[in-house]
């Protein structure tokens, strides 16, 4: 007893005193512009699972090179990155989270695919008074009732890329729809809004179905949607399972039945698997994309040398908002997140990315989105030439206002 | 209309159709598992990469040398089965005196090594493989339209189940096989080449597991993880059926397809969990497995 009371004693005051230099760094950190002396960017994304072509390691690729563009250093201080896997799951994520930011210092978290995992991580980063800019993951409510001080939602969303889309797809006679749904927070999102859509300019929802995620056999959903008989059946998946839908879809004469396949989040890795004979004609709304003026196919021919593919529209936003996080840390000469975040807000979001770009109250980026169709076969000139732009939706248009916001930061 | 617990007929027996479907699918897996179990005692964990491969190999045979379906459907067991003897001789026979997990280790990391480099080289989104031409269009069934492939699929494996089961429990080979196994000196001192018995058998695993990704590949994107996910679907059916029962692995494949389907029907959030839900009952009910012989 005596024996483990000592040690007890000892390991506290040893403990105690492997402490205090840290303390006495954090004061001095407090004083100094920029923390630590360095800048340290985390990169967490699913490298290997179902959305790891359409972010993964390209993600990184692209934030290594807007680290490099910059130089490797703001006002002297060097950039670091670091990146992990998270496998989607927000325990695992949530656990990263924690250690990039006491042990390893990292000032922003970047990437977070998987809304469940941007949700999670946000909530932490907020408690840490760190930032993050949320790039991959997809549901409105990121910045809607989960909104933080501490984060920013960059790329798109399940309003920017539903809504817009549903609307006109009604207007054209489409009124009866069916929603398929990946079950998790984003397949929860996308329901929702594309629901609101259809109902509020006057269509019907025949059915529902939520399936798991990540799913490999969708004959049995495809099945459901074929007996509804709706006029449009909305695919609220994306990755791999959008892809998998699709395919079976055609499997089973859906589209040759009349019935017409709604994809609502579709990158350009997922059509260039589907392939262009099945995926032609389906009209999308997209963020990005790399052939739609001089600009961004100047960026992507760089990103292909080195990836050996077109980026997504989420890899260009990896770059995007690392460039800017990097500007304002330039330009304010701290990394505090508050004054990042108010530069972020002063200031236009222009680059090869976004067009009319600007950060709103509640941590949404809004900027020029795009109605996008797939190319015919016939039409494709070389093997990443798979879209055609048909139309720019306005920032202003593209997202969900902000008099509708759930978030709390926004003085309604 | 007539209603089945507030489901149309027509859509009750469509599902019922895709759940027979999906069912023969686990059952030619877990065939191929029961098999190397009961004959060799190796969990093989490397058998959803095996299936894997074999997808990949009719499709890079496809793209690369122009090899058709039917060709595919032939040659990729056999690649694979290669694959898969070499590994027998060269890894798993040396470990072959130890504990079950160690085979179990060594084969869950050759999966890993698999998979890992060819995501490296392919990504995890897939490509697709075409449906072979005279298996194309579908046919109304009255209560569904059935894709012809995927009544293919049906027929082809249930085929090759029933054959497999005839070959070992009715045939001379699948005697020497089952008595290689439980009595291997003795069949050594009859003059019968037992290590090399025990090769083609693990040979024989693993082709139907590659047949049964070559089957696969017109349906589903021809992805590294394709085994991965199904993997572990299957390992439950081997072990409600009973490890290493044949029969075991065939009717519960078929019966949890069936169940799959019908969650998917009525609570399709359950549906990738309805399987491990009957595998707990069957564990506390008749640890055994349904087929299985009581130690």
């Amino acid at each position: 007893m005596n024996v483990n009371r000592k040690i007890l004693a000892s390991s506290i005051a040893l403990a105690a005193a492997s402490l205090a230099p840290l303390a006495a760094q954090a004061a001095q950190a407090a004083q100094a512009a920029v923390s630590d002396d360095k800048i340290v960017i985390g990169y967490m994304d699913d490298m290997n699972g179902t959305y790891s072509d359409l972010a993964g390691p390209g993600g990184l690729t692209a934030i290594e090179m807007a680290i490099e563009d910059f130089g490797g250093e703001v006002n002297g201080v060097p950039i670091e990155l670091i990146s992990a896997d998270h496998r989607n799951d927000p325990a695992v994520a949530s656990n990263l989270a924690r250690e990039w930011m006491d042990q390893d210092s990292v000032d922003m978290i970047t990437g977070l695919n998987a809304s469940s995992v941007a949700i999670a991580v946000s909530k932490l980063v907020e408690q840490s008074n760190k930032f993050a800019m949320v790039t991959t993951a997809a549901a409105d409510s990121i910045t809607g009732e989960h909104c933080t001080p501490n984060h920013v939602h960059w790329v798109y969303d399940t309003f920017a890329v539903s809504d817009a889309a549903a609307r006109a797809m009604v207007e054209q006679g489409g009124e009866s729809w069916f929603l398929m749904s990946s079950d998790y927070a984003f397949g929860h999102a996308m329901e929702a809004a594309v629901e609101n859509a259809v109902v509020e300019s006057g269509g019907t929802i025949a059915g529902k179905i939520r399936h798991p995620f990540p799913t490999d056999d969708f004959s049995s959903y495809m099945l459901q949607a074929q007996g509804s008989g709706a006029q449009i059946i909305g695919l609220a998946s994306a990755g791999k399972d959008l892809v998998n839908a699709i395919n079976t879809a055609y499997q089973f004469g859906v589209p040759q039945g009349g019935q017409t396949l709604a994809s609502l989040m579709v990158f350009i890795t997922d059509m260039k698997s589907i392939g262009l004979d099945v995926a032609q004609g389906t009209q999308f709304v997209t963020g990005w994309y790399w052939n739609m003026d001089e600009q961004s196919r100047e960026w992507a021919e760089r990103f292909q040398q080195r990836v050996g593919r077109m980026p997504t529209m989420v890899q260009a936003g990896d770059y995007s908002a690392v460039t800017h996080y990097l500007k304002a840390i330039e330009a304010t000469g701290s990394d505090d997140p508050a004054e990042v975040r108010a530069y972020l807000l002063e200031n236009p979001i222009e680059d090869f990315f976004s067009r009319n770009g600007r950060l709103r109250e509640d941590g949404r980026m809004v900027h020029d989105m795009y109605l996008a169709q797939v190319k015919a076969p016939t039409d494709s000139t070389g093997e990443w030439d798979l879209f055609e732009i048909l139309a720019t939706i306005p920032a202003e248009e593209a997202f969900r206002p902000l008099e509708e916001s759930r978030c709390d930061l926004v003085s309604n | 209309m007539t209603m089945i617990f507030g489901v149309p007929l027509a859509v009750f027996m469509g599902q019922l159709m895709l759940g027979l479907i999906n069912g023969a699918f686990y059952a030619l897996l877990s065939l191929g598992l029961a098999v190397i179990f009961g004959l060799l005692k190796i969990v093989n964990f490397a058998h959803g990469a095996m299936y894997m491969l074999g997808a990949f190999s009719a499709l890079l045979g496809l793209q690369h040398l122009g090899l058709n379906y039917w060709a595919a459907l032939l040659i990729a067991p056999l690649l694979v089965a290669g694959v898969g003897m070499l590994i027998e001789r060269v890894l798993l026979r040396r470990i072959a005196h130890l504990d079950h997990l160690y085979g179990l280790l060594l084969t869950f990391g050759l999966a890993l090594i698999f998979e890992g480099t060819l995501i490296n080289f392919f990504g995890v989104s897939g490509s697709s493989y075409p449906t072979p031409a005279a298996l194309q269009g579908g046919m109304n069934l009255g209560f569904m339209f059935l894709p012809t492939y995927r009544g293919w699929v049906l027929v082809a494996a249930l085929v090759v189940c029933l054959a497999t089961w005839y070959i070992i429990e009715r045939t001379r080979l699948g005697a020497y096989l089952r008595a290689g196994t439980e009595n291997p000196a003795l069949m050594q001192a009859f003059g019968v080449n037992v290590p090399q018995l025990i090769t083609l058998t693990y040979g024989f695993g693993v082709a139907l597991a590659a047949f049964a990704g070559v089957l696969a590949a017109p349906l589903y994107p021809v992805s590294p993880t394709m085994g991965a996910n199904l993997l572990i679907v299957v390992f439950a059916v081997v072990v409600i059926g009973g490890m290493g029962s044949i029969l075991g692995a065939v009717a519960t494949g078929l019966s949890m397809g069936l169940i799959e389907g019908l969650t998917k029907v009525y609570y399709p959030e359950a549906a990738n969990t309805v399987i491990f839900l009957v595998m707990i009952l069957v564990l506390m009910l008749r640890p055994a497995g349904l087929f299985g012989k009581e130690a």
